[in-house]
């Protein structure tokens, strides 16, 4: 539940010293990919933090998102941050069961109306009225719309309930939708990924500490600063790219010297994310850095948009026989894209420079 | 499975090593142009290198350019900071380590002194009331008599 406790309170208490806690917004700007000009706004914002209370519903998922933000390793920036807000609900971390947290999910909504963040990891059934997934004997629908009521801002975490992902892929048996499309009445962040990355999903969390609103979002409700650009605009192969170095087979030797994989079907050109800079697993690597291209996780229907190992040019032109143009003007489209997205991000920092 | 040799994978060494972004010459250019600012307005810049595409080889690249300066300092505050002055007086390498020695940040601060080295005001009264108290307590202690 929550007290009154701030943020720069807490970690006091678990002896932090000043300077360790400049360090820790440093931390935090690099992971919100805010300017370090922005440090001492965030230090001052985070001192006067108070403890947000956060309900988290999983519905049509397989607990990879809940994984990925549980498998850092302590201390982290992220736990620090995650272990500020108080979880009132979440069925997989929480330890009461049945009726209890039930209880315990209704208690929260009941003292913290109109205050509470509900995050949301998976997608939702609407088909037969919802059946193919209940909690409680509730189904997902009809709870999602009673904790949305009271709810100040939503995040929907992964990209099944961002935009239904892997449940809403063709044939869609259960009739899956993500959450924009039954609630049009609160914010929604989507913070898309399968499953996105840790320091994305307690970035948007730092961020509604921070600044008490949420980030600047793109068209599809994507935080600006974590979406803004494309995993080609960041990658580190991205020179290859522009000097026409392909990876043709994943053996061969453009492969073993780190050459671009757009002609092994990397959807790096056309999908937004933070991959290429954030990174998994404490920031060791990333699909690409691991040799096997992107397959545009962060993106609507990623599942249904062809296969992985074609490349993007592909789609657009049919034949590999056209591959060669292709190439030279997805050279083209990707510099335009990347003047594109920078412009869309400065724009973002400075909405948010106020 | 009696050792590695058995498994039939053969790793590539030093594949990501040998990649260069080509970001630092243009970030070359940035410092030089925020130590010309330091210097004529005092005004301070911070370049966080965790928001651009910078390999490991770039890295080594840099920190080759830019030397090393006389003076080098650590940090032990939400585990280490390295602070690292380069061979370019008022440029410094700020590299933010958690408790497990894992990297959060790389800074590059064009500044007279990085922030980190200065004491937080905060911390002065805290610090006088501190010293205060530990002296009046040695100040009240029985003094033993020496042989």
């Amino acid at each position: 539940m929550t007290d009154n406790k701030t943020l720069a309170e807490r970690l006091r208490e678990r002896g932090v010293s000043r300077r360790g806690f400049m360090k820790f917004c440093a931390a935090t700007a690099s992971m919100m990919a805010l300017p370090p000009l922005m440090i001492p706004r965030i230090a001052a914002a985070l001192e006067q933090a108070r403890r947000p209370s956060v309900i988290w519903l999983s519905f049509q998922e397989c607990t990879g998102c809940t994984e990925s933000l549980t498998r850092s390793h302590a201390p982290t920036i992220e736990g620090l941050i995650f272990d500020h807000i108080s979880l009132d609900y979440h069925h997989t971390l929480q330890a009461a069961a049945g009726d209890a947290a039930e209880h315990a999910r209704e208690a929260a909504m009941q003292e913290n109306e109109g205050e509470y963040l509900l995050v949301v990891d998976g997608s939702i059934p609407l088909k037969d009225d919802g059946i193919y997934s209940t909690i409680a004997g509730i189904t997902n629908l009809s709870m999602l719309e009673d904790v949305a009521a009271g709810a100040a801002a939503i995040i929907s975490v992964g990209t099944c309930a961002a935009f239904g992902g892997i449940p809403h892929a063709n044939p869609n048996p259960t009739g899956a939708v993500g959450v924009s499309e039954i609630i049009t009445d609160k914010p929604i962040v989507n913070v898309p990924g399968c499953p996105p990355i840790p320091t994305v999903i307690t970035g948007v969390l730092a961020h509604y500490l921070t600044f008490g609103r949420l980030p600047e979002l793109d068209s599809l409700n994507r935080p600006m600063v974590f979406f803004g650009q494309t995993i080609h605009d960041r990658c580190y192969r991205r020179p290859f790219y522009e000097r026409g170095q392909f990876a043709d087979t994943f053996d061969d030797e453009g492969a073993r010297k780190g050459w671009c994989l757009f002609k092994l079907g990397c959807k790096g050109p056309t999908t937004y994310n933070a991959c290429a800079t954030a990174k998994w697993n404490d920031s060791v690597s990333f699909p690409i850095q691991a040799g096997h291209g992107c397959i545009g996780c962060s993106e609507p229907n990623f599942w249904d948009k062809g296969a992985f190992y074609e490349p993007l040019s592909a789609g657009r032109w049919g034949t590999p026989a056209a591959l060669g143009a292709a190439v030279v003007a997805g050279a083209a489209i990707g510099l335009g894209s990347a003047a594109l997205a920078r412009k869309r991000q400065a724009e973002a920092s400075e909405e948010k420079d106020i | 499975m009696d050792n590695l040799e058995s498994i039939a994978v053969r790793v590539e060494d030093g594949l990501d090593e040998s990649l260069r972004t080509d970001n630092v010459w243009p970030l070359l250019r940035q410092i030089e142009q925020a130590l010309q600012s330091l210097q004529e307005s005092g005004s301070e810049t911070v370049i966080d290198l965790g928001a651009m595409p910078f390999s490991a080889q770039d890295e080594q690249d840099l920190r080759e350019r830019l030397g090393r300066g006389e003076v080098n300092a650590t940090v032990e505050a939400f585990g280490p900071t390295l602070v690292q002055e380069t061979a370019f007086a008022g440029v410094w390498l700020v590299e933010y380590l958690d408790a497990e020695q894992r990297r959060l940040t790389l800074h590059l601060q064009i500044a007279r002194i990085p922030d980190l080295l200065i004491t937080p005001a905060d911390d002065l009264a805290d610090s006088l009331a501190s010293l205060r108290r530990a002296n009046r307590d040695f100040s009240a202690a029985p003094t033993e008599d020496v042989q």
